[in-house]
């Protein structure tokens, strides 16, 4: 009955939202303002069915319906509460359901939170997110049902959840990276609606900017919480394996980061306005395309769900409708006018030119090494693009990045004073140098990309505080500046921090990690990077739902002193009988001990795999600073109190120009004379 | 020309080339870093080059995984039921890794015909097979009828 209600919820959803993409859709073509007052209420119902249906599905979980298939197919009456209810995003079905919920809650924020829009506007970026909708709900609809049922005969119990998705990672990884994901529609639709209106001027840059921001905060947390699982998870210590599935989340975070960019410009200079539209299209293309590659089937990998062809034409068709018709649309409508506002090759506006097209370029390059495979097996070639392949070109690509990066923050909008820039380079040089020959010679060994990697991340941090010092420069001292410098300047400076930190400890992890595959049996003792790991005993022990054979581990340092007792284990799911490592890791700022059981090979010895990993937190860490800095910039008081006392104006302005199309709006602030 | 023309086609050239150059080093980074897969078969005919990274996959034959007790060096069979390959591998193999499994792995072939592995893949899912191995395994099943 609870399943056949959250059916009901989501096919009633689904009416919804082709009701929402169509009403005020014509309302603003027709300028109804009736028909465009029902954008915002269909909104927020809508989400509240998605929801509905949502929490249907949980229930099954939790009352172990094992009638409803995808119940039966991925819970068991042994699975812990908290499993059970993250076990509804464990597979195909309930992860696009999880997807439309996120959907239908950023269409509901976009209503609830933009009161400030004019209405036609507010109607279309509804009305565009409503069509998107349309689009998940029927693929799950027609493609993906996560309430059909096993009648009349169905399971006792069920087949257990895939024990690499028992852990806290799961919980919270998927919610955080489909928020990002799906966040980049909001983006998409205010282009798509400012391309509609014809009204393709820096005002849509301004509102899409937060909810950009919020996307790509989200997508980062997302990312590095996969990184982060696969790290403990999988068992082996690796945290990015240029798998395809991570390629196709890394694709839009770096065309994301990139609309984040040149939104940027847009806004302050009026300036990249085509560009920037058609970054938004791109970027939430490459997200479909992600779904499309993870939902297909067509890769191999870990993320790959056992799934049917027909569901990967589906999204194949959504993928080149979205991409089409937005082309369509873009070609159209897109202004063909240049810009008459001129800036120098010393302006901000080049250098975040330049970040995009490294952006870009970095974006291509992944999906050319990701699609390849694809394309040359439909041609009977089997091949795969290795992980070198990646490396190098991100080995070229990041430095050029960051060095230019470096400068750019320094520059002004419009035009920079002649040698102010190139002034800036001996002081970032003259600490970066020394310091990127010292830590890796700290380290024990000068491998060439080490020292680039530190001098980057070194360069930037300089770089970066300078420029926190010269803004917080005030008559009442450096602290107080700093506190009275702008929420956004916070975020950017957080931000570019964040990447630094990422960047050091990607650079020494993958430099200066010690690894070992040795035996290990009562009483043996393994000396890694200094620290001496003695293995006590091995017993087994029951779980709730596995059997576990367990190490006991006791870390000492360099000095002899104890530092930590580690338990690695090996599980055997009783349900599934699937096997899984479970790693026992010493964490630490600046290493991490990183110990797991491999395979029986005699009586009592294990091969066992003992690993030192140096700054490998800092890659997290990194990328914590990272979504702190977007959800900083964001929290900005400028976006309200501008929007508020645009509001007036605003309104008065749209009354006059209502009607009026294709004509781009004169762009008047106060920067730009 | 007009002094603001000029510093406009500077600015458009040094991105082309910038961009161009980027796509070569692509280009050439990728035909360095491309692995070709070869089943068992086909190891057996002699159209695998020795000592080229290449991806090899099939079933792992039963009763064929031999490990030392002293060392973590393991060898076993892979097979497509029409030739199979000796594999040797130096360390842990995944969880799932076991007789009868698809499994993929890469490595060289060194000259008396033995895989020589860097890396075993097994997938974290028993019912699943890799989808080389099962065309593999198709093209073998059609040739023997």
């Amino acid at each position: 009955m609870i399943a056949e209600l959250g059916h009901y919820a989501l096919i009633l959803s689904f009416c919804l939202a082709l009701l929402l993409s169509v009403v005020p859709l014509l309302g603003a073509w027709w300028q109804d303002e009736v028909w465009m007052r029902f954008s915002r209420p269909l909104a927020l119902t809508q989400v509240v069915l998605v929801f509905a249906s949502f929490v249907a599905l949980t229930t099954c979980f939790l009352i172990d319906d094992f009638s409803v298939q995808y119940v039966a197919g991925h819970s068991n009456s042994l699975l812990p509460w908290y499993y059970k209810m993250s076990a509804v995003w464990g597979g195909h079905e309930g992860s696009l359901l999880l997807w439309a919920l996120i959907l239908a809650g950023w269409t509901a924020a976009v209503a609830r939170f933009s009161r400030q829009l004019p209405l036609p506007m507010i109607s279309r970026v509804l009305g565009v997110l409503g069509i998107v909708n349309i689009g998940f709900l029927s693929f799950i609809l027609l493609t993906s049902n996560p309430f059909n049922r096993y009648l009349p005969n169905f399971p006792p119990d069920g087949v257990d959840l895939n024990p690499l998705l028992q852990d806290f990672g799961l919980i919270v990884h998927p919610p955080m990276l489909y928020m990002g994901y799906v966040g980049f529609s909001v983006a998409f639709a205010f282009a798509i609606a400012a391309l509609l209106s014809g009204r393709l001027d820096a005002t849509w840059a301004r509102w899409s900017r937060p909810w950009t921001t919020v996307a790509w905060a989200f997508l980062t947390l997302g990312i590095s919480l996969g990184s982060w699982w696969a790290y403990y998870e999988l068992g082996w210590g690796g945290w990015w394996f240029w798998d395809p599935v991570e390629n196709a989340s890394l694709m839009p975070w770096l065309a994301g980061t990139a609309l984040m960019h040149s939104l940027a410009v847009t806004e302050k200079r009026g300036v990249f306005k085509s560009w920037t539209v058609l970054l938004a299209i791109f970027t939430f293309s490459l997200s479909l395309l992600g779904t499309f590659l993870v939902r297909s089937g067509i890769l191999t990998s870990v993320h790959a769900f056992a799934s049917d062809p027909e569901r990967g034409r589906y999204v194949l068709m959504l993928l080149l409708i979205t991409i089409g018709g937005s082309l369509l649309i873009y070609a159209l409508r897109a202004p063909v006018v240049m810009s008459r506002i001129g800036f120098s090759e010393r302006s901000r506006e080049i250098f975040l030119l330049l970040n995009n097209i490294i952006l870009m370029v970095a974006t291509l390059t992944v999906l050319g090494g990701t699609l390849f495979p694809l394309g040359a097996e439909y041609f009977g070639y089997e091949v795969s693009v290795g992980a070198p392949y990646f490396n190098l070109m991100f080995a070229f690509l990041v430095p050029l990045l960051v060095l230019i990066m470096g400068v750019g923050i320094y520059s002004q909008w419009k035009d920079t004073k002649p040698g102010v820039l190139v002034r800036k380079i001996p002081l970032l040089a003259v600490v970066s140098l020394p310091v990127s020959l010292l830590v890796p010679w700290l380290y024990g060994e000068m491998a060439f990309l080490a020292v680039v990697g530190v001098f980057i991340a070194t360069w930037l941090t300089m770089a970066t505080a300078r420029d926190v010092i010269q803004k917080s420069s005030s008559k009442k001292g450096y602290i107080r500046g700093w506190l009275k410098t702008s929420r956004s300047f916070k975020g950017m400076v957080l931000g570019h921090l964040g990447l630094a930190v990422t960047i050091m400890g990607a650079t020494i992890v993958s430099h200066y990690n010690v690894e070992k595959d040795v035996r290990m049996e009562p009483g043996t003792i393994v000396t890694v990077a200094g620290y001496q790991l003695e293995l006590v005993k091995f017993d087994k022990y029951r779980g709730p739902n596995f059997l576990s054979e367990r190490a006991e581990v006791r870390v000492r340092n360099s000095a002899g002193r104890e530092v930590s007792t580690l338990f690695p284990e090996k599980r055997r799911y009783t349900v599934s009988g699937s096997v899984m490592t479970e790693a026992g890791i010493d964490p630490g700022l600046f290493r991490d001990v990183y110990v797991s059981m491999g395979e029986l090979v005699a009586d009592d010895a294990w091969a066992m795999r003992v690993q030192y990993k140096p700054l490998v937190r800092w890659l997290w860490l990194g990328s914590i600073f990272m979504g702190w800095g977007g959800l900083l910039a964001v929290a900005d008081s400028r976006y309200r109190v501008r929007l508020r006392q645009r509001l007036g104006n605003d309104t008065r302005k749209l009354e006059a120009e209502v009607g009026i199309t294709g004509k781009a709006a004169p762009f008047a602030r106060g920067e730009a004379g | 020309m007009h002094p603001k023309r000029k510093q406009r086609l500077i600015i458009v050239l040094f991105i082309f080339f910038g961009v161009s150059s980027a796509i070569a080093l692509a280009l050439y980074a990728m035909s360095q870093n491309i692995n070709h897969f070869y089943d068992p078969s086909q190891i057996d005919e002699g159209e695998a080059p020795v000592d080229q990274r290449i991806r090899i996959g099939g079933l792992v034959v039963e009763g064929s995984v031999l490990r030392t007790s002293d060392t973590l060096d393991v060898q076993f069979d892979i097979t497509d039921f029409r030739a199979s390959v000796t594999v040797a591998y130096s360390g842990i193999l995944p969880d799932l890794f076991r007789e009868g499994q698809g499994i993929v792995t890469t490595g060289r072939l060194d000259q008396f015909g033995v895989f020589r592995a860097e890396e075993v893949l097994a997938k974290h899912d028993e019912n699943y097979m890799p989808p080389e191995v099962q065309r593999s395994l198709d093209k073998a099943h059609a040739y023997a009828e």
